[in-house]
């Protein structure tokens, strides 16, 4: 069954100049237990559409959709009370920067604490107290934090990175969601670290069925860990699909392209020698190309490119280009 | 090859008050030593508090090492004798949009870096200005510009052409390409590349990134708690790491 399934999901800034369109028409669904990986450079609306999820977005982004189905139940028009009840409930999200998004004046197990629900405490009300400070506990030993004591009594500032970003994680899987939201959860992380963290977010999928939303610019560390994939490129969905079957034949050329630009994908590039790279950079918000939004910088761009391509399908695989790279065997 | 820099038995501690007469010491980095030369790029790894970043310091003259040598072309030096050297060594920052001053034009920053460090005349400044702007694949016009009206992979150029205006022979560039886009990175990525076979630049790449340090590096230093681990060909560590250290840090970064 669909968990989210989301189809033409816009989102629009307001500015004197008028709207800005900064996601473009993007469909996104999951399936339950599915790990799902969201790729794109910066300003591609990657954390929008995270942040348009959780409903956190503020006034000045306007959010439409055909359908923003979570579990059967259209989000966007549900009452303001009862979204906010479902998202509460069921979607936890894990910010970028963990160190920033913890609360700075308190120490880690009042916060820990406050993130557990009441529900979720069997027992007598005159034994919450004892109760929730063991599941503060015994959700850090989940998340592979072992001496619990001084991490409890510190406060944010005390601690690394890593650990900060295993709390954060913590507080998200306190309320038992269905889904997990992880908003470049490793950007600012050491390799070593990195690793664990994608372990543990995997840990939870296979043995809770939670399913995760992977958002990340780097390719290849994501790929290792999903088991679907979506491209975006400036808020327009370019391609999605299986993970595997992407990597090994990209239909996009920017997927393509991205795919190229990572020696880790090309075991035969010997060292020193040029990356392929597509020139120029990402356009600016205020300045986007009409039509496909790659067009100025795609190396294939022809005449048809300046209509939006709509999204095909072929095989479970969806892409939108005009001219995608099928039957040519590695460009 | 000839040896552009040599680095022998680098040490460095930190004294912090820990009481009204007590110190605490922190060693940051001890015996370090390692040679670079000219055309070569060696990629320094670590954790963060390994002392990737303290070694770079010590190496633009930022801090006095306590003891051992920097030989700069067989001749031992004082880095910290800042006017010297950074004709030589040249430093860029990790965030190229935060180590730029919004204040100023991109000619009139590039113009204070020749005013401070040569002697040459306004006109002469202006040419080389052109001419290092050209070479980073940036217009003319660009000199005119704030910073902001960049984006990050121009930013990133524009850092570029800060450090290379004066023809150094080394750049060191901490964490530069981290925080940058896949496809900006490639791009930057295929720049260095293309002025290291031209100009015969040295690099110094500090980083976390190991997947690219395979591509771009010819040696390897892998730094654990301010003492060296494996130090050698960027090939030959990846496969035969001595220390469990690094074998953990290769591993979590490749397989």
């Amino acid at each position: 069954m669909l968990l989210l399934d989301i189809k033409n999901l816009t989102i629009e800034l307001k500015t004197p100049d008028g709207l800005i369109r900064a996601v473009d028409r993007v469909n996104l669904s999951l399936r339950e237990g599915e790990t799902r990986g969201l790729v794109g450079e910066s300003g591609s609306g990657k954390s929008l559409i995270a942040k348009a999820i959780v409903g956190v977005l503020n006034k000045r982004w306007l959010v439409s959709a055909d359908r923003f189905n979570w579990c059967g139940q259209d989000l966007l028009r549900l009452p303001y009370d009862q979204q906010r009840k479902v998202i509460g409930r069921d979607i936890a999200m894990i910010y970028q920067e963990p160190s920033r998004s913890l609360d700075p004046t308190a120490a880690i197990l009042e916060q820990l604490e406050e993130a557990i629900p009441d529900h979720l405490l069997e027992g007598p009300w005159w034994k919450r107290g004892y109760l929730r400070r063991r599941k503060a506990i015994g959700l850090l030993h989940k998340v592979g934090v072992r001496d619990h004591q001084a991490v409890l009594q510190s406060y944010p500032y005390q601690l690394s990175e890593g650990v900060c970003q295993k709390i954060m994680i913590a507080m998200a899987i306190a309320k038992a969601p269905k889904l997990l939201i992880a908003d470049e959860p490793t950007t600012a992380l050491e390799s070593t670290t990195q690793a664990q963290l994608f372990r543990l977010l995997a840990s939870f999928n296979q043995l809770k069925g939670t399913s995760v939303l992977l958002i990340s610019h780097e390719l290849e560390s994501i790929a290792r860990y999903t088991q679907s994939l979506s491209v975006l490129y400036c808020g327009q969905l370019v391609e999605a699909g299986e993970t595997a079957s992407i990597i090994k034949q990209p239909y996009h050329p920017y997927t393509h392209a991205l795919i190229k630009s990572v020696p880790e994908f090309q075991p035969n590039l010997q060292p020193k020698t040029p990356l392929y790279a597509l020139p120029g950079s990402i356009p600016v918000l205020q300045h986007l190309p009409i039509g496909c939004r790659l067009g100025p910088r795609c190396p294939n761009a022809r005449k048809e490119c300046v209509k939006t391509p709509t999204l095909e399908r072929l095989q479970n695989h969806y892409y939108s280009c005009h001219f995608p790279l099928i039957g040519k065997k590695d460009l | 090859m000839n040896t552009l820099l040599e680095v022998r038995d680098l040490c460095k501690t930190y004294r912090k008050q820990s009481g009204w007469f007590s110190q605490r010491s922190v060693i940051a980095l001890q015996n370090i030593s390692f040679t670079l030369a000219a055309g070569k790029t060696l990629a320094i790894v670590g954790e963060t508090g390994s002392g990737k970043s303290t070694l770079a310091k010590l190496l633009v003259g930022i801090e006095k090492p306590d003891s051992g040598e920097i030989l700069l072309a067989g001749q031992p030096v004082q880095i910290s004798h800042y006017r010297e050297y950074n004709h030589v060594i040249r430093f860029i920052f990790q965030d190229a949009a935060k180590s730029l001053n919004p204040h100023q034009k991109i000619g009139q920053m590039l113009d204070d870096v020749l005013r401070f460090s040569t002697v040459l005349d306004p006109q002469q400044r202006k040419q080389k200005i052109r001419q290092t702007l050209k070479q980073l694949g940036l217009l003319d016009e660009h000199s005119e510009y704030y910073p902001h009206m960049f984006s990050g992979g121009q930013l990133q150029r524009v850092a570029l052409a800060r450090a290379l205006i004066l023809d150094p022979k080394l750049l060191i560039l901490d964490e530069a390409l981290t925080a940058l886009d896949p496809s900006l990175r490639a791009q930057i990525v295929n720049l260095l590349l293309e002025l290291q076979q031209k100009s015969g630049l040295a690099y110094l790449l500090i980083t976390n990134h190991l997947r690219l340090v395979r591509h771009i590096a010819d040696d390897l230093l892998v730094l654990h708690q301010g003492t060296a681990l494996d130090y050698g060909n960027t090939a030959h560590v990846f496969d035969h790491a001595e220390h469990d250290y690094s074998r953990k840090l290769i591993n979590s970064a490749v397989t």
